[in-house]
């Protein structure tokens, strides 16, 4: 079975580092960045199977994030992480093209699940 | 003095009336309705009874003046009547002296043929005398013989020689018949002197008497000035007996006199006196006669009088029960919006702070999730060693923390979101069941006893659908919780009224005490000893609210508890209006 390639986005490093290690753990290629200026060139040197994305980050944000990797990666599935506990920001984001989304604090088992059906 | 006292019925007046702020409620009201109600008596039958009261002696004063000025008329014609019967014979009897000489009239057979004439012509003519200047009747013609009898010492005799004429008072003639006697003096050129007497019976007084047709219960008759019966009276006594009646004497006018007669009877006694002779004609009505129609009258306006003041209570009564009771309602609704709007103000102040408080506690609650989940990964990976086991459920404990700590900020957050609620038509029932569906499998479980009761047809409410969900969610859960295994939960829905569906959740369960019902829709007051977040009944509330419904409670401790919640028809809409 082929790997999992997964880039995380999240500006509260101590979490994404934490979930970054834990994926990898569990045999997945994961790289990290911490705002969506830093991600997208690196999404476009080597596009992964799946965003991991924060909605909310300095900078250009979760959502401009979004628009911009699904104009240029369209092949790209991007989840998006939501710390306000609201499913109408996720919403939203599923209509701006994101695949899916899930709430912080975030359940790894149920990430797996998301990354296995959304990278295939 | 007087503004003392007058002070002091202000004070009392005042307290009496004032509603005092110590009171409770319930006597607030009746105080109310008791200052309504005598107020509205006070100002409904106070005038009612003075114009009563003005009418009532008015009304008795116009009906006395028109019952006895007839009467006064009445009294002025007889009078009348007596003065020319009287006058006629007495200018009857001058008449004959001035055209007779003493000496035609000495002749017998002349005397005799005007006794003739008289008594044909002239009603009540008994005889006729000549008397001489010496007092002695010389010529006489009647059914007596008087002949030669000596007046001279008699006091009429004296009066005519002073006055000319005479009238004299009633007397027993002979043959015991009342009459009374008049007489004219005729002086001659020689200066010698004689009379004419003529005496008359008094059944035309009866007869005058008689045309005043008076009542069987009253009294009409003459009496002198020593107050003796000139005529028959009906009820007092005969002729020259004495009346048991004052008159005054000279009373030209018509006097009227209240008085009780010696039968005991209140009578009214009109009077007016002659001139000559001094006689007074007496008219004596019992008062009940002359009243009559003035009591009837009367009885019938006390009845009308007393029949509106029982109207007039009945009316204030129920009229300051009614507006006591719209008072009360009105007071009531006003402080249930008062209640209701610091409710409101107090979720959307709750809210607000809760999701600030919510939102940052997220993050760090995410890196503890992390931290946790990271070290849970690399114990689970590493090779045994001692205690492993321990770790292990040591980080699943902090986990599960962490989870609880999440299912609070996410619900925190969602009910701070002010997330405009998504109204469209939904089936109550056929949601309702939805929600069933989610906790079915623990009532088979625990043997829960579930009956459901639906109305057919039942209008559609307007609402969100996952509102409406967490709402009966959390209510059935709190049920589920209450009730012991092999318990019972009923569900019932119905249409409440014109505007709302009705559903009630009820359960056997433990119930709850006054005070824990006072307190459940409160954020963070929870009854579960653990996993209870309080804000299940909290967020409820505040949806229900929102979609224009309510939400009431009852419950009794150790018997169980009933949640209804009432919910807005689709505007408007009927049965047949959904069957289309």
């Amino acid at each position: 079975m082929k790997s999992i390639s997964v880039m995380l986005v999240d500006d509260e490093k101590e979490f994404v580092d934490t979930l970054a290690e834990r994926l990898e753990l569990r045999g997945i290629g994961v790289r990290v960045a911490n705002d969506g200026e830093t991600a997208l060139p690196m999404i476009d040197d080597d596009p992964p199977d799946l965003v991991l994305l924060d909605m909310m980050m300095p900078g250009i944000g979760g959502l401009e994030t979004l628009r911009r990797i699904r104009d240029r990666n369209p092949e790209v599935a991007v989840i998006l992480l939501t710390g306000r506990g609201s499913e109408q920001e996720g919403e939203e984001g599923i209509q701006q093209g994101a695949a899916d989304y899930m709430m912080k604090p975030i359940e790894i088992d149920q990430l797996m699940e998301k990354l296995e059906k959304y990278s295939g | 003095m007087m503004t003392r006292a007058k002070s002091w019925l202000y004070t009392t007046i005042r307290h009496f009336l004032s509603i005092h702020k110590i009171s409770d409620a319930s006597s607030r009201y009746i105080i109310l309705r008791r200052n309504i109600t005598l107020i509205m008596l006070f100002v409904t039958i106070v005038p009612l009874t003075v114009m009563g009261a003005i009418n009532h002696f008015q009304y008795q004063e116009s009906l006395k003046n028109e019952v006895i000025e007839p009467l006064r008329v009445l009294l002025n014609k007889t009078r009348h009547s007596f003065h020319l019967f009287l006058e006629e014979r007495l200018s009857m009897i001058r008449f004959i002296s001035s055209a007779y000489t003493f000496e035609q009239l000495s002749d017998p057979a002349t005397l005799n043929r005007l006794y003739r004439v008289l008594k044909n012509e002239f009603e009540g003519f008994v005889d006729i005398g000549l008397i001489n200047g010496k007092g002695l009747q010389i010529g006489y013609a009647g059914p007596y013989s008087l002949e030669n009898k000596d007046y001279s010492q008699q006091a009429w005799f004296q009066e005519v020689l002073i006055r000319d004429s005479f009238i004299s008072e009633v007397f027993m003639g002979y043959g015991k018949v009342p009459h009374i006697a008049i007489a004219v003096q005729r002086v001659e050129h020689d200066g010698t002197y004689w009379m004419l007497r003529a005496t008359i019976d008094t059944n035309k007084f009866d007869e005058i008497i008689s045309t005043m047709e008076i009542d069987a219960k009253s009294d009409a008759f003459i009496v002198n000035r020593e107050g003796l019966f000139q005529t028959h009276s009906r009820y007092y006594g005969d002729v020259l007996g004495k009346s048991p009646f004052e008159i005054l004497q000279g009373a030209y006018e018509t006097t009227i006199d209240e008085t009780v007669d010696p039968l005991g009877r209140e009578v009214i006694v009109a009077y007016a006196s002659f001139e000559k002779p001094n006689f007074s004609l007496v008219v004596v009505k019992p008062k009940d006669i002359i009243l009559r129609t003035w009591i009837t009258l009367q009885g019938e306006m006390f009845f009308i009088f007393f029949a509106s003041v029982f109207v007039i209570i009945m009316i204030v009564i129920k009229l300051s029960d009614v507006m006591v009771m719209n008072i009360k309602e009105a007071e009531e609704r006003r402080e249930n919006a008062i209640h209701e709007l610091e409710q409101n103000q107090k979720l959307s102040a709750i809210g607000r702070l809760a999701a600030g408080v919510a939102h940052e506690i997220n993050n760090p609650l995410a890196i503890i999730n992390e931290k946790a989940g990271l070290m849970k990964d690399l114990v689970t990976y590493s090779p045994d060693f001692e205690k492993k086991q321990r770790f292990l459920d040591l980080l699943t404990s902090i986990i599960n923390s962490v989870g609880r700590c999440k299912t609070i900020t996410h619900r925190l957050l969602g009910f701070a979101r002010h997330k405009e609620p998504r109204l469209e038509p939904l089936d109550i029932n056929h949601l309702v069941q939805e929600v069933v569906g989610f906790v079915n499998k623990e009532m088979v479980y625990r043997n829960i006893d579930l009956r459901t009761e639906f109305a057919e047809d039942l209008p559609r409410v307007l609402a969100d659908q996952g509102q409406v969900q967490q709402v009966f969610l959390n209510i059935l859960s709190n049920a589920l919780s209450a009730v012991h295994d092999n318990g019972r939960v009923s569900i019932t829905s119905w249409e409440e009224d014109k505007r709302n569906v009705g559903v009630s959740i009820q359960d056997n369960g433990s119930g709850m005490t006054e005070k824990t019902i006072q307190r459940i829709f409160d954020p963070f007051f929870t009854t579960k000893k653990a996993g209870g977040t309080g804000l299940g009944l909290f967020i409820t509330y505040g949806i229900v609210k929102k979609l224009g419904g309510d939400i009431k409670v009852h419950s009794r401790e150790n018997e169980g508890s009933t949640f209804t919640i009432y919910l807005p028809k689709v505007n408007g809409e009927t049965d047949k209006e959904k069957a289309e």
